[in-house]
């Protein structure tokens, strides 16, 4: 395969034009070759920048080398040594912000394709049965990890190689919390892709319990003094939605991007033998500019809608990932940019009828640096609509925190704890992920997961 | 997976299930709620907790068959297991939490409305055991469908039937019964507790209201994941959003927006797959299929 090295080898998509009807992955991946060429292209720098833009710290030039010289298997374990999740930080990690941003063949030409290396490695070994092994020394004590997301996982794979004792408690009936509700089936593949981390993760001793919704069916304090776990790590993310606030946002058919996601991706709505009802709109506004809105719009457009995101600012500030953007530009979703909505109108029985908006424009930069949007004044317009999907962000759920004896938190319900080691301010009880920080990333939260796991590790070897 | 230990029905289309969950059964609350889950392709169900017993392990649902997935679920048996069970969820009722002598002082009626008197029950047995006494009326449209009535006469002070039809006890709704009580058998109460179809705890409520009696009701909405992520169960109470999966199910009934509720609860009669739903639609129900409230 010829390869420029100024050049990435160009990754196999789903026709925009086909995709648009389906749920299936829209990026199909390097096949061997195309990996083995990309891989070519790293410079294996002695001091590599990209791992240090890693959250999770992997080793990306040793992982690479191994695909060049197409030992895939061990590609894998250089990876496993880091992450307990590389098929899914493949898929869905701002690697452009991240490792790719630091890469030094990204100064002159293309940054080394990492993201879709590690993802090609994970993906090899899981098609060719490569299993995690569980840790042969056995630590004797228990840990207790609450919530089975990106952070819950990663901390309880990293205790179990550590020789601990780990049970992952879950609040809903399918382990993988954000992986499985939140992120589509077209981004990220539930059964084969998702279920199969979590199996490796099962493999190295594991056990999860689903249905048990901390601080209802019992509590972390019962966990410590009733059950015998002698660490707990809280990972239950960011699950509560917002809504704005405007007239009509109860009306039927708003949505939070949360419930319509959940639906779809959790439920199985879009799946016709499965029982769990979903609107199908035709015109549909999805209310935000992040990752979660970008999704929502793009699985309402295969819902086989008109789908407009709504979005205050401009292009330049959307959060959500450039290739999220690009996707759902090239599937054909509108992008309303420096608009917001004012009013939800309602029909008389009770549905979506549209949406009052207005226009606005960039003033000075607030708090967060970025321009404040003002609206412009008499720009209101409207918009015929039968959906509105409300993707504002999420909150932490309170339900732990208010059950949790001298657990603090602070004033945006997030868990205080320690950004070095996880610790709360309740002794041997650790905390990450979104539940800490608010909604971020997968990344960040499998940081997080990691650096608690180290804290509790330290914590027990005391 | 959690093993069904008991099945019988109460009425033609109301069965009763005793279901293992040792983790529900030992912390679970009267005003609270489960959601079972019967299979891969299942739906989360929102269903009334009737009664649990920590020892035992074992916690009682009451469902009525109105949708397909509670329809499917009738046909699950004794020996036979659930997929999923998740509780308990919601908050529990504001009785537990109060003195009992403050109880003591109080003159309850409990309004159950048809599927309503499951979740009435663990209330007024709660209260029984704390030596407190409660009247209860328990309305249906007719005889047949009339449910749990003796297991209410152990706990309850007076226990009142009402039938739309006559066909048993008072002839008439229980707004009919409240106000007989009332006004006929002069009788006086400080709070209402009323748990049966929207329409049946709008129109309590609005006659309580009138009479000056405090009154609380529980909220079935749509639901799907009941832990307060998704929102779709959520209402306006005293102009404020709320959400019943967390902050409810019970508030105050006169500053409920009743009107919006029964306007979010047709959400999802009219989708496809909802045939059944529209074809056969209960008088009474309470939070048996999630999507129906009325």
């Amino acid at each position: 395969m010829e390869v420029d090295v100024l050049k990435r080898i160009p990754v196999r998509e789903q026709d925009p034009k086909v995709r648009a009807t389906n749920f299936e992955e829209v990026c199909l991946g390097y096949n061997v070759e195309e990996a083995m060429a990309e891989a070519s292209r790293c410079l294996k720098c002695k001091n590599p920048q990209c791992q240090k833009g890693c959250p999770v710290n992997i080793d990306i030039p040793g992982f690479i080398r191994e695909i060049e010289a197409g030992k895939m298997e061990d590609a894998f374990h250089v990876l496993s040594m880091y992450s307990a999740l590389p098929a899914i930080c493949g898929r869905v990690c701002p690697q452009e912000s991240q490792c790719e941003a630091k890469c030094i063949r990204g100064i002159k030409g293309d940054a080394v394709s990492i993201g879709k290396l590690e993802r090609f490695a994970a993906d090899w070994a899981r098609e060719n049965g490569i299993r995690l092994q569980a840790a042969a020394d056995k630590k004797g004590k228990k840990v207790a990890v609450i919530g089975s997301g990106p952070a819950g996982l990663t901390c309880a794979g990293e205790l179990a190689k550590a020789g601990y004792d780990v049970t992952i408690f879950e609040a809903l009936h399918e382990p993988g919390g954000v992986l499985v509700y939140g992120i589509p089936e077209f981004r990220l593949p539930k059964k084969s892709v998702v279920a199969a981390e979590i199996e490796n993760v099962k493999s190295l001793g594991v056990r999860i319990e689903t249905n048990v919704v901390i601080g209802k069916s019992t509590t972390v304090d019962e966990l410590i003094h009733e059950e015998g776990f002698e660490a707990v790590f809280i990972g239950s993310g960011a699950g509560l939605p917002k809504f704005m606030g405007i007239p009509g946002e109860n009306a039927n058919g708003v949505f939070s991007a949360n419930e319509f996601l959940t639906r779809n991706n959790l439920m199985k709505a879009y799946h016709e033998d499965y029982d769990t009802p979903i609107f199908h709109g035709k015109k549909v506004a999805v209310v935000g500019g992040g990752n979660v809105a970008m999704d929502a719009a793009r699985t309402a457009l295969r819902l086989g809608a008109e789908v407009h995101i709504v979005y205050r600012r401009g292009e330049s500030e959307l959060p959500a990932r450039v290739e999220e953007v690009h996707h759902a530009k090239e599937e054909g979703i509108i992008f309303n940019l420096l608009t917001n909505p004012k009013e939800i109108l309602v029909d008389e029985n009770g549905w979506v009828r549209g949406m009052v908006c207005v226009e606005m424009e960039l003033g000075e930069p607030d708090a967060s640096g970025r321009r404040r949007p003002v609206e412009k004044a008499g720009s209101e317009f409207e918009l015929a609509l039968d959906t509105v999907v409300m993707s504002l962000g999420t909150s932490p759920n309170p339900l732990i925190s208010s059950t949790t004896e001298g657990l603090e938190i602070n004033g945006h319900q997030c868990i205080v704890a320690s950004e070095e080691n996880g610790q709360t301010t309740k002794a041997g009880v650790y905390a990450g992920g979104d539940a800490v920080t608010g909604a971020a990333t997968v990344i960040l939260a499998m940081g997080a997961g990691k650096a608690a796991a180290q804290g509790i590790d330290e914590f027990l070897s005391k | 997976m959690y093993k069904i230990t008991k099945k019988r029905f109460l009425a033609e289309n109301i069965f009763l299930m005793d279901v293992e969950a040792p983790r529900v059964a030992k912390n679970c609350h009267p005003g609270q709620f489960v959601i079972v889950r019967l299979d891969e392709k299942g739906e989360r169900i929102p269903l009334t907790v009737c009664d649990y017993d920590a020892e035992a392990g074992t916690v009682t649902i009451v469902v009525q068959m109105i949708g397909a997935s509670t329809k499917m679920m009738a046909e699950y048996e004794e020996g036979e297991y659930l997929r999923d069970f998740t509780g308990p969820l919601g908050c529990k009722s504001e009785l537990i939490d109060e003195p009992v002598e403050e109880l003591k002082k109080k003159k309850i009626l409990f309004v159950a409305g048809g599927l309503g008197t499951a979740p009435v029950y663990p209330q007024v047995k709660w209260l029984h055991g704390q030596g407190v006494e409660a009247d209860c009326i328990i309305g249906a449209r007719n005889k047949s469908l009339i449910i749990l009535e003796e297991e209410m006469k152990a706990v309850a002070k007076n226990v009142y039937v009402a039938t739309d039809d006559g066909s048993y006890g008072f002839h008439g709704n229980v707004n009919d019964k409240i106000k007989d009580l009332v006004n006929n058998e002069k009788k006086t109460y400080d709070l209402v507790i009323a748990i049966g179809p929207l329409i049946m705890m709008k129109f309590v409520s609005l006659l309580t209201k009138e009479l000056g009696i405090k009154t609380v009701v529980s909220m079935n909405p749509i639901m799907v994941d009941g832990t307060g992520m998704c929102g779709a169960c959520r209402l306006t109470v005293d102009g404020k959003v709320k959400f019943a999966c967390v902050d409810g199910p019970e508030f105050d009934g006169h500053l409920v927006n009743f009107d919006e509720a029964i306007k979010r609860a047709q959400m999802y009669r009219t989708e496809e797959g909802r045939a059944v739903l529209r074809e056969k639609e209960g008088a009474t129900h309470h939070g048996c299929c999630g999507h129906c409230s009325d």
